[in-house]
């Protein structure tokens, strides 16, 4: 942690200062009445959880967003409702977490974009490699001017995107979730740079849900919950605890794992004894043996993985993303190829299955996208309730209308889908109901095995307490359960045994009540391996 | 046959297709699909009849003429922009309305519904063999100008950036829509000059004058990759074929059909990907949320 | 529910409206250019479409070869297709007809021939469809631009064949079928005589009834529906999204060959260059206006083939091509207010609280 000369003290004027920002997007407040104050000079970090709205109130503060109500001032003057031009010219650099870069141009052609050296009318294309080259050098920041961005590392494709806005003067700094897509070595020489442009009088914000690094390197914390403020802390003076109960609005639990059992859940849905298949391994219900998968570029986005899980089992998969978990899970679901390996289902080969069979073997998958692969936003509540389960409600090639609707009425009710009207598009649900038509069609249905991938991502907290209890209770009714998150608390809450995965392997396999944030930590940078079996 | 005659019958076949061309690829660079071609080019050839007709001046003409493609450039440009309206449907529609216009006022002004009177043209001069009209010569070089316009200026680079990726643009304040009206507009006066050339070389308007020219310009669009130098070396290799056609015409050895078919059938297979895949610009055909 | 279907209609109506008014506004302008009274021709344009059976008869012929183009753009359009090459595939499905027609034995039962060249219609343009089906699923080939193509060489082909082997001296058709000819209306009912409607609009509603069904009402459809909104949510749902396209294609060409029935069995019975004369573009057209729903396909199809014979009974005052201006205004509009109203009417709906 990094001693910093500013005190809480008194008010000069503040690099940024935003008040009672609202902003609604359809049927999503993603702020209401949020606040922001950044001294000059400072790290600040921003947190909070996904959907919690850090990355709406930085494109208000980048002039991507107007505001619906609240006022926006940076080093006190009122820029409520600026351009984005107006914000670069002030010298607002965002670094946005999907890289806002061209592939098809060359480095020194995306940071000039917009600010082109000209002589003579003509764009100078040698002038702007030789301007890229000399920032480069000033500020360490090592990028190859002349190439192309399609190219790049993603470390150096974030490089790019610093320099594009020091290019532009920046002398207050957004960055997005920057550590997400990025190795441990690459973090670490993030901060380095961060801290380097601190000492050189630029304000950093840093955007993020992630805690080690929030202690790492600021020295304020905005925590924002549900689209509001709801605690600025000095970095010195708070720990982790604190700030994730802040994040969350309630005590972490951290162990409550057996508490299916003890409240004793009942699942819902049709199923609660699909027979176990005779396997020739009683011991798991899934098993997967060496498998590869190709991501893009035919890299091998998963590297021979090997596991298997039991019935009434949860295996947990922790990491950053990015490491492959994507790919495993959908190989799995039968929506990508495995290139080697095998995978048993209750002792039954499904290497070669598509996404159907697999359904009917007893697979159901809870997306890690609700909003491009897990539902049809323009299909009703009903129809998206049979997604997958068409043969099951077709007669004779023809949609069978009454049992889509019976079916509609018992899942709205079973899973408290709100509002309960089966007609409505999808499209038109909070974030929380969608993910929650997606549970009722993936668990309310006889199956063995489930691969949840991000189940609770960006849906609200009640929704949240729903999803968990449902996992738990399939767990007790005795589905196998493979867990993909990005939230480490979520997986170690749920597991019974926790993977770390990292560059497409499982590093580390252990069961939940030996693993903590520190070790799995550890691991999920890479900083320590060991293969697991 | 005489390579003299050859070569300037080629060169006469293609400007249209030249200006075409450059027209669709300066659009469609900036993201914006444009199967307005022949209707532009139709314009362009109609407007420049009635200014030459009412002026005695060529040059007079191809500013009309030049002027009717930036209107309907323009409402391409609205359309997809301002209104989002599906840039497929739009270029279409513009291609019936284009018809419909110039017939509807090829019947107000001239009251036919074939053709207009003669007009004037640049060059005549038989010795020059048509290298005395100045616009075979812009025909010629407006491939070039274009690519240093989109290499080699700072509003070609925006243009490039916009069609891969605008939200990255945008991020850098560059106003995307503002891009992509300029690069339609230009668009619609560049086809036009097309429209212009046929109608000045030709003397006079006719009914659907442009007879599919402006799709053989989408084709070589597509086949030169989307860079001006390609397509015009496309729109050159598809006036050969054509040129060569005529030529052999009564030897019976290919028919004309076939000939027809060859730039759509290139086309066809640049896109397949048999030789070197096509790939449009990334942002082509998405309209901004 | 009845509200639901209310924003439905809401959506699915006013694109139109606007794009009438629009478009009486720009016909305004060109009747007066041409010193005419507005209200005078937009009567006698009524009066010579829908106040006479012979206009009504031809009415009811452009409008049968409307719907079934305007079908085919929708059906590829759900799956998330644009086939731009309707026009073509209406040509081969007339042209293939023809070639049956041709060699049929006039001794055969005439409902057995026309049922046989209904099919050969069908079939000659699900071959053309197919192509830029396949090439999309096999290559990625944009079925636009390819579609666009293939208009021209399945067009130049099929006028070598007539040119080289086929034609009537002197003609550029073929020479007549000697069965499968389809009975005109006049036949039934004496006042449309003249006017070359025949039966197969009846083949037109029931096809238009069958797409409804299949589109809305089967697994295939429910499986069509969902790739053209988000294919890789239907992939997740087990559908085979190069599958759906194929089979969409097919059936879309099917469906634009079919029109060629309209021609070639039902009015001149011999396949002419030329025939099919912009109504496969048009059929974007129809799509469009009828929001790819098969009953507002086959209302749009009406209007649109209203405006091409209204063009005839106005000539006399201002020139028919009027109506081919307004044809390109009337998509404009309709095309320009689509994405405009959707937004306006989801803004001023409420949003539905968690």
């Amino acid at each position: 942690m990094t001693g910093s000369p500013t005190a809480t003290g008194n008010q000069e004027a503040l690099a940024i200062r935003m008040e009672g920002i609202d902003k609604t997007f359809g049927a999503v407040r993603a702020n209401r009445g949020a606040t922001l104050e950044v001294r000059p000079g400072e790290i600040h970090a921003l947190v909070g959880e996904n959907g919690a709205g850090k990355s709406t109130l930085m494109k208000v503060l980048g002039g991507l967003q107007r505001p619906d109500a609240g006022t926006l001032q940076v080093n006190g003057r009122d820029v409520t409702g600026w351009s984005t031009s107006d914000a670069i010219a002030a010298g607002i650099g965002v670094v946005h977490q999907h890289f806002m870069l061209v592939p098809t141009l060359t480095v020194a052609e995306n940071i000039v974009l917009g600010m082109e050296p000209t002589s003579g009318g003509r764009f100078d294309y040698a002038r702007a490699v030789a301007d890229v080259e000399k920032l480069s050098r000033e500020t360490g920041l090592a990028v190859s001017a002349d190439r192309k961005v399609s190219e790049l590392s993603v470390g150096e494709a974030q490089r790019v995107e610093i320099l594009k806005t020091l290019y532009r003067g920046a002398k207050i700094l957004v960055l997005d979730e920057p550590t997400a897509v990025l190795s441990p070595p690459e973090v670490r020489e993030l901060w380095t740079v961060l801290r380097k442009l601190r000492d050189a009088g630029g304000t950093i914000v840093l955007i993020t849900h992630r805690l080690d690094e929030v202690i790492e390197i600021s020295e304020t914390i905005t925590v924002m919950r549900a689209g509001q403020t709801v605690e600025r802390l000095r970095t010195a003076d708070t720990t982790p605890a604190q700030i994730a109960r802040a994040m969350v609005g309630r005590e972490v639990a951290l162990t409550a794992r057996d508490e299916a059992e003890a409240l004793g859940l009942k699942m819902q849905g049709e199923d609660v004894a699909l027979g176990f298949h005779p396997s020739d391994d009683m011991t798991s219900a899934i098993r997967v043996t060496d498998l590869v998968v190709l991501g893009a570029n035919k890299t091998r986005a998963v590297d021979g993985i090997t596991f298997s899980i039991r019935p009434g089992e949860i295996l947990g998969i922790a990491g950053v993303e990015g490491n492959g978990q994507t790919e495993l899970i959908e190989a799995l679901a039968g929506l990508r190829p495995i290139a080697s390996g095998l995978m048993r289902v209750n002792g039954h080969d499904t290497t070669l299955e598509n996404v159907s069979e697999r359904r009917d073997g007893g697979v159901s998958h809870i997306p890690e996208d609700r909003h491009r692969r897990g539902l049809i936003l323009d299909y009703s509540i009903a129809d998206n309730l049979v997604l997958g389960l068409q043969n099951e409600f077709a007669k004779r090639g023809i949609m069978d209308g009454d049992r889509i609707s019976e079916n509609a009425q018992k899942r709205i009710q079973d899973f408290d889908i709100r509002p309960p009207s089966a007609d409505l598009p999808a499209g038109n649900l909070s974030g929380g109901n969608q993910q929650k038509v997606i549970v009722a069609r993936e668990m309310g249905r006889a199956f063995s095995i489930l691969l949840a991938s991000q189940p609770t991502r960006g849906v609200d907290v009640g929704a949240i307490e729903f999803i968990h209890s449902q996992i738990r209770a399939a767990r007790v009714a005795g589905k196998a359960i493979l867990l993909v998150s990005a939230e480490l608390n979520e997986v170690l809450a749920l597991s019974d045994r926790v993977a770390v995965m990292y560059r497409g392997k499982l590093t580390k396999v252990i069961p939940a009540s030996e693993a903590s944030e520190e070790t799995l930590g550890e691991y999920m940078t890479g900083t320590k391996k060991e293969d697991a079996t | 046959m005489n390579p003299i005659s050859f070569l300037t019958q080629m060169l006469r076949i293609s400007v249209p297709y030249l200006f075409a061309a450059s027209g669709g690829v300066i659009a469609e660079r900036a993201g914006i699909i444009t199967l307005s071609l022949e209707g532009y080019m139709l314009t362009g050839a109609f407007a420049a009849t009635l200014g030459t007709h009412y002026t005695g001046s060529p040059w007079i003409g191809l500013l009309s003429g030049i002027f009717g493609g930036l209107v309907f450039g323009m409402i391409h440009a609205v359309a997809t922009i301002r209104y989002r309206a599906n840039q497929v449907v739009t270029g279409i529609a513009i291609n019936l309305l284009a018809i419909g216009v110039t017939r509807f006022f090829l019947k107000l002004a001239f009251a036919s519904s074939s053709n207009s009177p003669r007009i004037e043209g640049f060059g005549g001069n038989n010795a020059w063999h048509g290298f005395d009209n100045p616009l075979l010569w812009m025909g010629l070089l407006v491939a070039p100008a274009l690519g240093f316009v989109l290499y080699r200026t700072p509003f070609g680079l925006r243009v490039r950036a916009v069609g891969e990726h605008p939200e990255a643009a945008a991020s850098l304040g560059i106003k995307v829509s503002f891009i992509q009206y300029v690069a339609v507009a230009l668009s619609g006066m560049l086809a036009a000059l097309g429209g212009v050339f046929l109608a000045l070389d030709q003397h006079q308007f006719t009914d659907q004058m442009t007879a599919g020219r402006g799709f053989i310009a989408v084709a070589a669009v597509i086949f030169g990759r989307w860079d001006p130098v390609r397509a015009a070396i496309a729109c050159l290799f598809f006036a050969f074929a054509e040129t060569l056609q005529i030529q052999l015409q009564g030897t019976q050895i290919i028919p004309s059909q076939f000939v027809e078919m060859i730039p759509y059938l290139l086309t066809i297979i640049a896109l397949a990907g048999v030789v070197g895949r096509a790939v449009p610009p990334a942002a082509l055909g998405k309209t901004a949320e | 529910m009845s509200s639901r279907l209310r924003e439905q209609l809401e959506e699915a109506l006013f694109p139109p409206i606007v794009a009438l008014l629009v478009a009486l506004i720009c016909g305004d302008l060109l009747i007066m250019s041409y010193g005419q009274s507005p209200a005078t021709v937009y009567r006698l344009l009524l009066e010579g479409t829908w106040g006479n059976a012979y206009g009504f008869g031809q009415v009811l012929y452009k409008a049968t070869t409307l719907t079934f183009t305007g079908l085919a753009v929708s059906l590829g359009i759900r799956a998330g297709l644009f086939n731009v090459g309707a026009e073509s595939q209406l040509a081969a499905g007339g042209f293939v007809a023809a070639l049956l027609g041709l060699g049929l034995s006039p001794h055969l039962p005439g409902i057995i021939a026309i049922i046989l060249c209904i099919i050969a219609a069908a079939f000659g343009g699900a071959i053309v469809g197919a192509i830029p089906g396949w090439l999309r699923v096999k290559f990625g080939a944009h079925e636009v631009i390819v579609t666009i193509m293939l208009n021209f060489i399945v067009l130049a082909l099929l006028n070598y064949i007539v040119a080289a082997r086929l034609h009537m001296p002197e003609t550029l058709h073929t020479p007549e079928i000697h069965n499968g000819a389809i009975p005109r209306l006049d036949s039934f009912i004496p006042a449309f005589h003249g006017s070359a409607a025949n039966l197969t609009i009846v083949l037109a509603l029931i096809t238009a009834g069958l797409a409804w069904f299949y589109m809305f009402r089967t697994k295939r459809g429910f499986e069509l529906r969902a790739v053209g909104l988000q294919p890789d949510a239907a992939e997740y749902g087990g559908v085979s999204v190069g599958g759906v396209w194929m089979r969409a294609m097919i059936l879309s060409g099917a469906i634009a060959g079919l029109g060629g029935v309209n021609y070639v069995l039902g009015y001149k019975q011999y396949y002419e260059e030329g025939f099919a004369g912009g109504s496969g573009f048009l059929g974007i057209a129809v799509a469009l206006v009828g929001r790819n729903h098969p009953v507002g396909v086959v209302l749009a199809a009406l209007f649109f083939a209203t405006l091409s014979q209204g063009g005839l009974a106005i000539h006399a005052f201002v020139p028919k091509q009027m109506v081919e201006v307004l044809q390109g205004v009337v998509i404009l509009a309709v095309a320009m207010s689509v994405p405009e109203v959707r937004a306006i009417l989801r803004r001023s709906r409420k949003p539905v609280a968690a």
